[in-house]
């Protein structure tokens, strides 16, 4: 197994799975709570990386943030580099690919805690932030863990978002499922296997760990 | 100026009724008004508009002269800076707390030496001290209860709003709970508003009481006042028990209860307990008319009156009538009232099974909210505007 690839794809799932936390945990709980009449839009746009082709996704960003459009100027002022081939490109790319993994989840969470309990938080004197952070996000967590997990498992195994925006190069795009891709083109069937087992078993104790979390609710959430 | 709860508010549900209530109370600590009404006549809505859970479409609510809600002016005080303890139907108790974080939840800005003496404190009063180190989901449903009213509590509440509290345990409990929660409203020293549709439940809690039919505020006043002289046919309709007596229990035998109610003796059913005070409610169509007593008769209590007056509502007419220091009401039909020939002054006898009468014991009150109809002048003007 090619050691820069898999310290890669843990880097850059950790990265996007702490990003996504941090934006899917509001995002979440708005889309669980609003009564916006335009929600419905917010969720569809949440929820198109599932159905969108990731070459799609990735064409799009290619096109959004080419060096010569002021989308792209703004990105290399800020990271220092051009958008394409970079892993920071990469990174906002997993971000958005995965975003539905981790929202979805926390948003159920989110939408399962009774409404009651937030409001006798609120006459309790308790402002809406405190009350987000001592009875939302505690009675939400069993959501957050799942998306966070998810989230992770989906980009240590995204192939097409990462072949469109990051292309193949070593030590700074050049994640697990496109080191798999290289050496099936090689003819390295036993490299391969090495790589996609090892995939192949993260994958599935994720999704046990998953399972288990959303089966056997931390104690207060059986009602 | 007397404190008071005024508020008129309007809520308009979409393709369905429209809630509009209007309504003063005084704000006495330790008093308790009810606000009774139907299924569906808006109870829930007028409580969740005065905790702030939910923005009226209209009107406005002030407590002792400090406006809480203004739809006019674009004011509505958040839940949190009303301070207004909020009590459901189904103790909302924090499920990932334990009845000692439940029960100082609000308490969050205390020191933590004034948070732990509050909490043993209230925990002391509501007898749930064995319970603090228990989850929610190891209670049963009064001690749920029990706890929900201590977090309430805790924060030292303007204003105490319980819907139902006692609707969602079963009868036993509610029973054993009903006698207490008085006390404890009381002790509290917290003006309170409960919402019920039980006619025990609004005599053994409430001081006063506000009747609401369809969306709107109907009557206002002392408790027994309300029940015995309803304003209108939908009152009288709604409350039910149109002859409520202040009683006290004199003597007790083979599960029946004898007590004395405004100097008449009457029988019924012995509801336990320790209490002597009491009500003795019966229902106007429980009342039978007979001429002047002097026969047999199965019934347990038979009175002798004078026909005070007659209304005549359709189909059925209503008597009341003069039976030394008490008034009755009596539902006849109107061939009945014609066989009888009842008329201001007629001589008649009221019998009444001993089932029929409905003895509902209460807790003694404090002095100045004693029973009785004085009770009610010197508390100030009638408590709502259509009164």
């Amino acid at each position: 197994m090619d050691p820069a690839a898999l310290r890669l794809s843990l880097w850059l799932a950790t990265l996007t799975t702490a990003l996504l936390v941090l934006l899917g945990v509001p995002l979440a709980h708005w889309l669980a709570t609003s009564r916006f009449r335009l929600r419905f839009v917010v969720e569809a746009v949440v929820a198109l990386p599932l159905v969108l082709p990731p070459t799609v996704l990735g064409f799009y960003l290619l096109v959004a943030l080419a060096p010569r459009t002021p989308a792209g100027r703004a990105w290399e002022a800020l990271a220092g580099r051009p958008f394409p081939f970079s892993f920071q490109g990469l990174l906002v790319a997993s971000v958005l690919y995965s975003l539905p993994f981790a929202v979805q989840p926390i948003a159920a969470a989110f939408a399962a805690v009774d409404p009651r309990l937030v409001e006798a938080s609120h006459t309790l004197g308790i402002s809406r932030i405190a009350t987000f952070f001592r009875v939302s996000i505690p009675l939400a967590w069993h959501g957050i863990v799942s998306g966070a997990v998810l989230a992770f498992a989906h980009t240590l195994g995204e192939f097409g978002v990462v072949l469109m925006v990051g292309g193949n190069v070593p030590g700074e795009t050049r994640t697990l499922s496109i080191a798999i891709f290289d050496h099936v083109e090689a003819l390295e069937y036993a490299a391969a296997n090495r790589t996609a087992a090892f995939l192949l078993a993260v994958s599935f104790a994720v999704l046990v760990v998953v399972y288990a979390v959303q089966r056997r609710p931390l104690a207060w959430n059986a009602r | 100026m007397e404190r008071a709860l005024t508020f008129d508010l309007e809520r308009r549900y979409r393709g369905g009724p429209v809630v509009r209530a209007r309504a003063s109370l005084p704000l006495d600590e330790g008093r308790v008004t009810v606000l009774f009404g139907p299924s569906g006549a808006g109870k829930t809505t007028v409580l969740r508009a005065l905790a702030g859970l939910d923005r009226p479409d209209a009107g406005t609510i002030a407590y002792a002269g400090e406006p809480w809600l203004d739809v006019a002016r674009g004011v509505c005080l958040s839940p949190q800076r009303r301070r207004a303890g909020f009590l459901s139907q189904e103790p909302a108790l924090f499920p990932h707390l334990d009845v000692a974080g439940n029960v100082g939840y609000g308490l969050s800005g205390a020191p933590r030496g004034g948070r732990a003496a509050r909490v043993r404190e209230l925990a002391a009063r509501l007898r749930i001290d064995p319970l603090l180190a228990r989850r929610p989901s190891e209670l049963s449903g009064g001690e749920r209860q029990r706890v929900a009213l201590a977090r309430a509590l805790a924060p030292r509440p303007r204003l105490l709003l319980l819907d139902e509290p006692l609707s969602a345990l079963d009868a036993p409990t509610r029973d054993a709970l009903r006698g207490e929660l008085r006390a404890l409203l009381e002790a509290a020293e917290v003006p309170s508003i409960v919402v019920t549709h039980d006619r025990a439940e609004a005599l053994a809690l409430g001081d006063r009481m506000l009747v609401l039919v369809a969306g709107t505020i109907r009557q206002a006043g002392p408790v027994h006042e309300v029940f015995s002289a309803p304003a209108d046919v939908d009152v009288a309709r709604t409350v039910g028990t149109e002859n409520v007596l202040p009683a006290r229990i004199v003597a007790r035998e083979a599960g029946l209860a004898v007590v004395e109610a405004s100097g008449l003796r009457l029988t019924g059913m012995d509801p336990g307990g320790a209490v002597a005070e009491a009500y003795a409610c019966v229902r106007a169509e429980e009342i039978v008319l007979e001429e002047a007593p002097g026969h047999p008769s199965s019934a347990r209590n038979l009175v002798a009156g004078v026909v005070a007056a007659v209304a005549d509502e359709g189909t059925l007419v209503r008597v009341a009538l003069d039976c030394g220091g008490a008034r009755l009401v009596a539902l006849v039909t109107r061939r009945s009232a014609g066989v009888l020939g009842l008329a201001p002054g007629r001589r008649v006898a009221a019998a009444v099974k001993a089932p029929a009468v409905r003895i509902v014991p209460r807790v003694p009150a404090a002095p100045d909210a004693a029973s009785g109809g004085a009770g009610a002048g010197d508390r100030g003007p009638p408590p709502a505007p259509e009164f």
